[in-house]
């Protein structure tokens, strides 16, 4: 009987992070889509998907501990390795970008890692 | 006490059904800026995202059908979603992905 409201709670939960979850995967897509050039789309890919997914899956982590009464590691290291591998992912791709020649956007003011790049090539 | 447990579970279904419906508008918002995008790191951007999303979906399923069967695949999706964008990004740079003149 006891434990009739922690489920209560358990289960507000649930639908808290799963909502907020998607509502920051929906904004991520949404800023990949409007922003001019590939290196803001990239700002809006890593961070905004990477809190989206860990919200959306501490509720299924949750849910299954309700529902089943298991702890689910697997959707814990999801997690983890999401939170690893998504800066890298970002990286990697925005180092992609640069060196193969994209443009930056008509409203972007300042290069500074031209200028690394050219006082490198000084010394 | 027990009608108050009816109204969360019927909530929690009511949202996870907003959420799939939510991430599958994602999908095709992400779908566009790969057909269309400027340049290939833009598709490649928006590949990466769609991994993402497909993650979450995956979770999204699991609870909406209420098995424990699809946390498997959630890991797994992103394990090979990784390895996926390093090659892509490998290639996206140099032209090539394993290069054979290391010396």
């Amino acid at each position: 009987m006891s434990g009739t409201w922690i489920n209560v709670i358990l289960d507000i939960l649930i639908c808290i992070s799963l909502l907020s979850g998607t509502f920051f995967i929906v904004s991520a897509s949404i800023g990949i889509l409007r922003f001019p050039d590939v290196y803001t789309r990239l700002h809006a890919a890593t961070k905004g998907s990477t809190l989206g997914i860990t919200g959306i899956l501490i509720g299924s982590f949750l849910f299954m501990y309700v529902e089943h009464g298991i702890v689910s590691g697997k959707l814990l290291l999801g997690i983890l390795f999401i939170l690893l591998t998504a800066p890298v992912t970002g990286h990697v791709l925005g180092r992609a970008a640069y060196y193969s020649g994209v443009p930056l956007s008509d409203k972007s003011v300042e290069d500074e890692h031209k200028k690394n790049l050219e006082k490198v090539k000084d010394h | 006490m027990k009608n108050m447990l009816d109204v969360t579970q019927s909530l929690v279904q009511i949202s996870v059904t907003i959420s799939i419906v939510g991430v599958s508008i994602s999908l095709l918002l992400l779908l566009y800026r790969t057909v269309k995008g400027p340049t290939n790191p833009d598709r490649a951007v928006a590949l990466d995202t769609i991994g993402v999303n497909i993650m979450a979906l995956a979770g999204l399923i699991a609870v909406y059908l209420v098995t424990t069967k699809a946390n498997d695949v959630v890991l797994l999706i992103g394990i090979l979603l990784f390895i996926g964008n390093v090659g892509l990004a490998k290639f996206l740079e140099k032209g090539v992905i394993i290069e054979r003149n290391m010396d």
